[in-house]
């Protein structure tokens, strides 16, 4: 490209001059790079090919359902149930972080049961039971426990709706997830944080709120971004309890028409519309909270690269 | 000894005990530091300097004897033959009498310099944002880092940072300051700025009280010298007394050790 003291580099081949005599440098050949270029190019070739070309994907029908009114009121009921669930998830999932970095023994144990039980049972399997409640309690009533007075009774079927269950199940489940990225983030902030706030003479409350909060953010915020783009798709579960989120109301339609595969193409391309725009979201947000952070101002990706990058890496993962 | 007892004693530190399970760090520590004295706390690693440092603003809890600051009882409160554990408040207050500076800066990386510098005073100490800000600018000129107020930690050298951490702590009107080996975790070149404010400082009648490796600064500046080691005080005197004169095997030993180096 440039030619300066004799040393020039073009695209693969350099040639350095020492004196009279003149030396190619020839980089590597990597025949595995052109082998595996090859082979996914070729598959990736195929996907295309098949989308274009099978006519049971049926482009048509998905078109003339993606608006559908429908799969809207589903898509606005799938917002509203992963909104929900995080603000409950994040808010228990604080207050079970608190509970159990207390050093009150029966908080930290009261905290870890919690999490122990939520965590280690299925989300689908929570969320039916508590759709199943009214086997358990008939009635629920608020007063006085073990047999005393009660002040306000309901029937338990007419309490716990669709909703309810999806909301319950959903978000004690995110609660105990939440509570574990909450104290992750802050035990991963360095003790010589504590160590100067304390010298300094700030409350401990202060400590957390202004020195130690704000810096366990950098951990908590990319997990609950994560969080927040499984749940998304996790709320396809309260298809199963008849709640008309996304994954039921194109259900309701292929029911009845019985174009499976179309309708489940309309589903999951709002799905990915949604996890993008989430992603995109949390990139902002995690540049906000990097604040004073070694390559906050600098990413050698550039802009476009880091959007790119976190919407690849971040629509996929979840946990189990 | 005989040359502080001439001073009233301003920090009073008597047979200090403390243990971390079975490992007795410090098996009976007493340290008298009068008003605007310096004192250096010289000792091989593992040798009780650090924790003394850290008892001394409660920052660990002694397992028994007392430590007084201008007279009043640090941590604990005299109720007739106990002594009960302060509030957290009080604890808080008299922590902000007494400045702390640590090996490796501790500032607050989400935090510019000068937020770094008021947070404190305003918090704890409910000094108004333009106040403060003065004060830190006022601050950060004695330290010569006045065009740096609005950089955050990660964008200054290892010395620049420690000089913030002394400003930090000086916002707070300290009687009282501890360096926790300050220069321990710089680089050879940038030593000299940190100790340049130290002395400073010590010339401007500052209390100080520093656990350090660095022998020509102690030797100029220090007024005391505590030799530590295994969890006791080897031998004190003046600079010339212990790092020319040793009187003990133990202290003879470390500094050919450590003048070598």
């Amino acid at each position: 490209m440039t030619q300066q003291d004799g040393k020039s580099t073009t695209l693969g081949v350099a040639v350095i001059a020492h004196g009279e005599d003149e030396i190619r440098v020839v980089p590597r050949r990597m025949v595995g790079r052109w082998i595996g270029a090859a082979v996914v190019s070729i598959a990736a070739a195929w996907v295309i090919y098949q989308l274009v070309t099978n006519p049971a994907y049926d482009w048509g029908t998905v078109w003339h359902y993606f608006l559908d009114g429908t799969v809207l009121q589903g898509l606005w009921m799938t917002l509203l149930l992963t909104a929900l669930t995080m603000v409950a998830g994040a808010l228990l999932g604080v207050l079970l972080a608190i509970m159990r970095l207390s050093g009150n023994p029966v908080m930290t144990v009261a905290s870890t049961t919690f999490i122990w039980f939520f965590r280690g049972t299925p989300a689908l399997v929570q969320l039916i039971f508590w759709f199943n409640l009214a086997t358990l309690f008939p009635q629920i009533s608020l007063g006085i426990p073990f047999g005393g007075p009660a002040f306000w009774s309901a029937s338990t079927n007419a309490l716990v709706t669709p909703f309810i269950a999806a909301m319950l199940g959903l978000g004690l489940n995110e609660g105990a997830y939440m509570a574990e990225i909450v104290r992750g983030g802050i035990l991963s902030v360095d003790r010589g944080q504590d160590d100067a706030v304390r010298a300094l003479g700030l409350r401990p409350w202060q400590g957390m709120r202004r020195i130690v909060l704000p810096q366990a953010m950098r951990s908590i915020i990319p997990a609950t971004g994560n969080q927040t783009i499984g749940m998304l798709k996790y709320t396809s579960l309260a298809s199963i309890v008849a709640l008309h989120e996304l994954l039921y109301s194109v259900q309701t339609i292929y029911n009845v028409t019985f174009q499976t595969i179309p309708l489940l193409i309309v589903a999951s391309v709002w799905y990915l519309i949604l996890t993008t725009v989430l992603s995109l979201a949390q990139v902002k947000v995690e540049q906000h909270f990097s604040r004073g952070e070694r390559g906050s101002a600098s990413d050698t990706r550039g802009r476009w690269g880091r959007l790119i990058h976190a919407v690849v890496t971040r629509g996929s993962v979840r946990h189990a | 000894m005989h040359e502080n007892s001439r001073h009233a004693s301003f920090l009073e530190a008597r047979d200090l005990r403390k243990s971390f399970g079975s490992l007795e760090v410090l098996k009976g520590v007493s340290l008298e530091v009068a008003r605007g004295e310096v004192a250096c706390l010289l000792g091989p690693s593992g040798s009780g300097k650090s924790t003394l440092l850290r008892c001394i603003n409660h920052l660990e809890v002694l397992d028994s004897g007392r430590i007084t600051l201008d007279s009043e009882l640090i941590g604990y409160e005299k109720h007739g033959e106990v002594l009960r554990e302060i509030s957290v408040r009080q604890l808080c207050q008299q922590r902000s009498m007494i400045g702390m500076v640590f090996q490796n800066f501790n500032l607050f990386p989400h935090m510019n310099v000068v937020e770094n510098i008021i947070e404190a005073p305003r918090l704890v100490k409910g000094v108004s944002r333009q106040d403060s800000v003065d004060r830190a600018h006022e601050l950060l000129a004695m330290v010569g880092l006045a065009e740096k107020a609005d950089n955050y930690p990660r964008q200054l050298s290892g010395g620049q940072q420690q000089r913030v951490a002394i400003a930090r702590a000086l916002a707070m009107e300290p009687k009282l300051m501890l360096f926790d080996e300050p220069t321990s975790a710089l680089d050879p070149e940038l030593v000299g700025e940190v100790l340049t404010v130290m002395r400073m400082l010590a010339e401007q009648g500052m209390t100080m009280i520093v656990v350090t490796h660095e022998m020509a600064f102690a030797r100029e500046v220090a007024d005391t010298v505590v030799f530590m080691d295994d969890g006791l005080v080897v031998e004190r005197g003046g600079p010339d007394e212990v790092l020319g004169s040793p009187r003990h095997e133990r202290t003879r030993s470390f500094l050919a050790r450590t003048v070598r180096r």
